[in-house]
């Protein structure tokens, strides 16, 4: 049992090697896009509730080598509790290394599923080896292992990709938990457009404002941010490369310029002008604003326009049948589709990643609550209960949504598994957080 | 020509056109007359006493993006005024309660400010002279959230640019 699959670990471990040189840089990249690089004051807590629909049993014993193996596992294990889908084992005692013998009768008596155990060891540069295995105790077999190599700053990083393999080895769907999010933190006059971890943590400052950000959208390679900045008095659309901190209006028209969306490709960006009355959706390209072209023809308002994930229509906002409505429209032009009818208040449309289910913002009893649309049957789940939530995006594997949600008259960060089922919020301790987006899976 | 001189002839011209129109007795706008002592006649957007810095807030009622009867004068005074002085430039700035979302809400501010902007074209402003734009909910006068808070916010602004 012992090292059973030397081979696979020492491939994997020059595979990782190579990928942790790509973190390094693109912290290094980081740490001069943030410029002053001040580490921002807010501190997030999380607050669970709800369990999902199944929930898999796993046991993720401490790694050895303190202190750090024990906190890479208190990751690990926070990350996959708030999926709602897995339900942890009790692990105290367990002492094991990434070497030792797994008795899979033992723990599948102790009701475990899976397991998962690891060893960190800190190398003589300062460095360290995070070596991990996942085993199954039904098929007594192991999963998955894998050793990494990064810095002490690195270590939640690595907790997370771990966090990610286990989740896709046990569901067969694609981990979040090494994602990225951004939102509109804002502290007394003060704006700021801040990048976290999915988990809340680690959050960095990429602009700050004395005058409204609004309607951040992550590029699908996660390189770029496209916003709205109302710096210069009114709204206008800027494209914001992270790893350089360069940044480009490309959508500075007479009046409004809103509601970028990025085409799948990224090449592209959907804006809402009002250059010629009012709001109406336009295309230009993503990198410098050129080629403009007006997409919607309407009378009233059209405006937040997303990209089906095929990249050949837009689902966005009109109030061209008396109220706020989501429409369908081809990127060739004719005649908009529409596609919400329940209520009369739907807006902020969301697209899942395999096209079936729409999310929107609906206004229900006076209630702004974020409501799930499956597109094949029209059927309607309300996934939050708040009194405004708004801002919602899905996760790039589709299992979670994110969105901001008032608490205590105060503005927070807010998740829900798409089924509804798991709810969680991050509150920050000073200042408001708004218009929260999640990032695509790294690369 | 002076600043001073060019507001009076300005406000000279006004009050021309203010008698050419049926005006209600205790309409603000039109009932100063000129050359009032406080400066309120002198339609000067910079000058803090003209009418054209007091009153440049239009109101809508919840839900509405027409500019109701009460503003119609205000809107009046500063058309002929921007008429009377064609290099003069101005922003008519939307606003929304905090209500909904963000973008949604930045569209309907937009509305209100072209439901200003078109009452301008109609009196003989130059479209050149008119920016509309919209802080939707983003910026807000009144912070707090009761029902005068709200009404406080769903506003169009007159912003002249020097």
């Amino acid at each position: 049992m012992k090292f059973d699959r030397p081979s696979n670990i020492s491939r994997t471990r020059q595979s990782y090697g190579f990928i942790a040189k790509q973190w390094l840089v693109l912290l290094i990249a980081m740490l001069t896009m943030f410029g002053l690089n001040a580490p921002s004051v807010a501190q997030l807590r999380v607050d669970i509730s709800g369990t999902g629909a199944q929930q898999y049993p796993v046991a993720i014993a401490d790694f050895s080598g303190e202190p750090a193996g024990k906190q890479i596992a208190e990751v690990i294990r926070a990350d996959l509790t708030r999926s709602g889908q897995f339900r942890m084992i009790n692990t105290t005692g367990s002492a094991l290394t990434v070497d030792t013998p797994i008795a899979y009768d033992e723990w599948r008596g102790k009701g475990a599923d899976f397991i998962a155990y690891g060893t960190v060891l800190r190398g003589s540069d300062g460095r360290y080896e995070v070596k991990y295995r996942l085993g199954d105790t039904v098929k007594k077999g192991q999963l998955d292992g894998v050793a990494f190599t990064g810095t002490e700053k690195e270590l939640r990083r690595i907790a997370h990709q771990i966090a990610d393999r286990i989740y896709e080895k046990i569901t067969g769907i694609k981990g979040v938990f090494a994602t990225r999010i951004a939102y509109v933190l804002k502290q007394g006059p003060t704006y700021e457009l801040q990048i976290a971890d999915a988990d809340g943590q680690n959050p960095q400052v990429a602009l700050r404002s004395r005058e409204p950000i609004i309607s951040p959208a992550w590029s699908p390679d996660g390189s770029r941010l496209a916003y709205v900045s109302f710096e210069s008095g009114k709204p206008v659309v800027y494209v914001h490369q992270l790893a350089t901190s360069k940044r480009l209006p490309v959508a500075n028209y007479k009046g409004n310029n809103s509601a970028p969306a990025w085409s799948p490709d990224g090449n592209t960006l959907a804006v809402v002008l009002t250059r010629d009355g009012l709001s109406q959706i336009y295309v230009v390209n993503a990198t410098d604003g050129s080629g403009l072209r007006r997409i919607t023809r309407s009378p009233l308002i059209d405006t937040e326009p997303t990209f089906s994930p095929d990249g050949r229509s837009i689902y966005f906002t009109s109030d061209r049948s008396g109220s706020p409505q989501v429409y369908q429209v081809g990127l060739d032009g004719g005649e908009p589709r529409r596609v919400t009818f329940n209520g009369g208040y739907n807006i902020s449309p969301r697209i899942s990643p395999d096209g079936k289910t729409l999310l929107t913002v609906t206004r229900r009893d006076g209630t702004f609550r974020v409501a799930s649309l499956n597109l094949a049957t029209g059927s309607e789940n309300l996934l939050t209960e708040g009194r405004d939530d708004q801002s919602p995006s899905f996760a790039p594997n589709g299992m979670q949504v994110l969105y901001a949600a008032v608490q205590g008259g105060r503005s927070v960060l807010a998740g829900v598994s798409s089924d509804g089922r798991v709810r969680q919020t991050l509150s920050v301790l000073n200042g408001e957080i708004r218009e929260p987006t999640w990032g695509p899976f790294s690369q | 020509m002076s600043r001073i001189a060019k507001a009076l002839s300005i406000a000279a011209l006004a009050a021309t056109l203010a008698a050419c129109s049926s005006v209600n007795l205790d309409d603000k706008a039109g009932a100063n007359g000129t050359g009032s002592a406080d400066g309120s006649g002198i339609l000067d957007p910079f000058n803090p006493n003209s009418i054209l810095a007091k009153q440049k807030s239009v109101y809508f009622d919840f839900g509405s993006y027409t500019v109701s009867e009460q503003y119609r004068t205000i809107v009046e005074t500063h058309g002929k005024y921007l008429v009377s002085a064609p290099q003069q430039r101005v922003v008519i700035e939307g606003n929304t309660d905090a209500r909904g979302g963000s973008e949604y809400n930045l569209a309907l501010g937009q509305r209100r400010a072209e439901a200003v902007r078109r009452m301008l074209t109609l009196i003989g402003v130059s479209d050149t002279q008119v920016e509309t734009i919209s802080f939707g909910k983003e910026k807000p006068k009144a912070l707090g959230d009761t029902d005068a808070d709200y009404a406080e916010n769903r506003r169009a602004d007159f912003n002249y640019k020097r």
